[in-house]
């Protein structure tokens, strides 16, 4: 799960690292009310989970009431690439002597933790690894032995910020660490983390990416996960009401497959006998009738739905339990589209025997997953 | 011969006494797999069909002579499982479990290197193994394999069954089927596998099916070139996935431009393996491999 800047600040806190005093707001006036209260100048944040907020002019300074109105009135319902502006961040202004990069996200190669820091902050990181990876101070982590503070020490020396910056930054790292393993998330990102002109060091933005894998221990999280869900097309927001994992694509194939692999793998497929899929389904293992009739009643509501290719390799899925729910879905859902249906594995011969009984020019069977996709695109194309 | 498991592998069922632990514990079983134990502390001393179960690992090894456990327990005991597990004194480790946290598995993964460096962890969140004729731990369907000579390494369950399917239609059997699961800190590798298979005397060729994200396909495939004489034909799933909404930049900064289906081809195909462009093609491509 993503959290926005304002839930990320608020994450931060937890773990006792500086962020500006500020607060959220969602109309103009609660802006107003809010900058008034936390003193001029303020900058007002766009709250987007998408980059280029400052180029779209998501991001501007307020020196008084009239300019918070102004601002907040341009900012609150402007559109950054797609994402509708629901609310802004008010903060208090800082004064920026210098801006610096610090991250830690999980190593997958080394099976380590990886720390990032740079005196080169702000804007760009990506360009400065490509251009500069010098400038970027890299540091193993083994999740065993933890962040000593030593080896903080001499890693954020080794960084080459202002010397006013290092012991606060030492102190700063180490709290950030403690809120990338203790807090359960996969990435913890400042860009920038400032040293201000008055020689303060704290986090100007924060990017937070919390396993999802972990929630049932942080109860705390809930809170997060509202505002979250509110974003995404229409067809999303059904998917994960009905808690299936689907992406929503342009297609006309709708596919339904079990395992992200199989789903992924018939997408590609899909593609590579012409066709194109109208989104990505994985009804994962263990998949029962329930989940099946769900995932119909969700790919039924695609506007450019043109043929439904259900692909089942039944390891920890049964076979005869996704036919079940395939012959559920079509007595419950009023299907706009034909079925096309592969079905192998556990429990195959099963799951294809109670199919038989209700095969049709709308429910059609397929022997293997290539077939099927071929089959699938020629109604797809009218064929 | 087989790699990790074979007729001599004995095996506790680590939440036998749960429904889908039954379930797989019981089918491996009836497939001719050694179950020798399970466990759970609250039942030591009962059974389950026969399967006698104890308090812990430890006792199943001693008493049952367990030398490999199958984990099938909610996400939340998982880790403590594994270390139980590796403190039992087993040498191979199966966990199906999915939803591990991610530093759950980063600790244990390190762990188990600086304290068990001869134990080996398969998973988490894998379809499991099986060494068709021999053993089977997990959820692979028994039904679609056949005994021979060619490995499977997968990342995804299905494609692992799909592609087992897809050779045993030609004829072609498998001497071992391995699930290595798609989690963050996978215990067991490709290139563990790849090396396990060029090691095994009766496996001929390889097949490995990779999926977008990470840089295993991309490090297997430098291993490939630089050790493996057998054959492999590679299958890349994801080539028309929809960008994830990835946040930040750390990622981006370690894969630069590692993680895409088409980089991990490229790099397979330049390392000299074989890629099909669908998992119906493998076994074709497998014929024709162990031709040339």
């Amino acid at each position: 799960m993503d959290l926005f800047e304002y839930q990320g600040k608020q994450y931060f806190a937890r773990f006792d690292i500086s962020v500006p005093t500020g607060d959220i707001a969602r109309t103009v006036d609660e802006v107003v009310t809010l900058a008034n209260s936390i003193g001029y100048p303020v900058v007002i944040k766009a709250q987007v989970q998408v980059g280029g907020r400052g180029k779209a002019g998501g991001i501007k300074i307020a020196n008084n009431a009239e300019e918070a109105r102004f601002h907040g009135g341009n900012i609150l319902g402007m559109s950054i690439k797609g994402h509708v502006v629901h609310m802004v961040w008010v903060e208090r202004a800082s004064d920026i002597a210098e801006e610096y990069y610090v991250s830690f996200t999980l190593d997958r190669s080394a099976k380590q933790y990886l720390g990032m820091l740079s005196a080169r902050g702000g804007i760009d990181i990506e360009q400065v690894a490509e251009q500069d990876p010098g400038a970027i101070q890299i540091i193993h982590i083994n999740p065993v032995d933890g962040l000593t503070a030593e080896t903080a020490h001499a890693w954020v020396a080794a960084a080459g910020l202002n010397p006013i910056a290092v012991d606060q930054t030492v102190t700063l790292v180490q709290k950030l660490y403690r809120a990338f393993t203790d807090g359960d998330a996969d990435l913890v990102e400042i860009n920038p983390m400032i040293l201000s002109k008055d020689g303060r060091v704290y986090a100007l933005d924060a990017k937070v990416s919390l396993d999802d894998s972990a929630a049932g221990r942080h109860p705390e999280w809930d809170a997060f996960g509202v505002v979250t869900v509110a974003a995404g097309d229409e067809r999303e927001k059904l998917a994960k009401e009905k808690g299936l994992q689907y992406i929503g694509l342009d297609g006309s194939v709708g596919i339904i497959a079990n395992g992200a692999g199989l789903a992924m793998s018939t997408l590609d497929t899909v593609k590579q006998v012409g066709g194109s899929a109208a989104n990505f389904l994985d009804i994962g293992g263990g998949a029962n009738a329930e989940v099946v009739t769900n995932a119909l009643t969700v790919i039924n509501t695609d506007p450019n739905l043109k043929v439904i290719l259900i692909n089942i390799f039944g390891g920890i899925t049964r076979g005869d339990e996704v036919a079940r729910g395939i012959v559920e879905g079509i007595n419950n859902v009023q299907l706009r589209a034909p079925l096309v249906i592969r079905i192998d594995g556990t429990s195959a011969v099963e799951g294809r025997a109670i199919l038989k009984q209700h095969e049709s020019d709308q429910v059609i069977s397929e022997e293997t997953m290539l077939s099927a996709a071929r089959r699938a695109v020629a109604i797809a194309e009218g064929k | 011969m087989a790699i990790f498991v074979d007729q001599n592998t004995k095996v506790v069922v680590q939440g036998l006494t749960g429904s889908q632990g039954r379930f797989y514990g019981l089918r491996n079983r009836a497939y001719g797999t050694q179950i020798v134990a399970g466990t759970n502390p609250k039942k030591a001393g009962t059974d389950v069909e026969g399967i006698p179960v104890y308090a812990g690992v430890a006792d199943a090894v001693r008493e049952a002579g367990a030398n490999t456990t199958f984990i099938i327990v909610p996400s939340a005991f998982a880790a403590d499982a594994i270390m139980e597990a590796a403190e039992g004194g087993v040498g191979f480790i199966v966990c199906v479990t999915e939803h591990i946290p991610m530093h759950d598995q980063a600790r244990v993964y390190n762990l188990l290197r600086r304290d068990f460096p001869n134990t080996r962890l398969l998973g988490p969140n894998c379809a499991g193994i099986i060494s068709p004729g021999k053993c089977n731990i997990g959820f692979n369907p028994p039904e679609v394999a056949k005994e021979g000579s060619i490995g499977i390494v997968s990342r995804s369950g299905t494609l692992a069954y799909q592609s087992t399917y897809e050779l045993t239609r030609k004829g072609l059997g498998q001497s071992s089927v391995v699930g290595i699961g798609g989690d963050p800190v996978p215990g067991t590798s490709f290139i563990d596998c790849l090396q396990a298979f060029e090691a095994d005397p009766e496996t001929k060729g390889v097949i490995m099916i990779g999926e977008i994200g990470g840089t295993q396909e991309e490090e297997a495939a430098d291993y490939i070139k630089a050790n493996m004489t057998k054959p492999v034909v590679a299958y890349i799933a994801g080539v028309t996935a929809p960008a994830g909404r990835k946040m930040g930049h750390a990622g981006a900064i370690v894969t630069g431009n590692k993680g895409t289906a088409a980089g991990k081809m490229k790099a397979l195909e330049a390392a000299g393996a074989v890629v099909a462009q669908n998992p119906t093609q493998l076994g074709d491509l497998m014929e024709q491999a162990l031709k040339g």
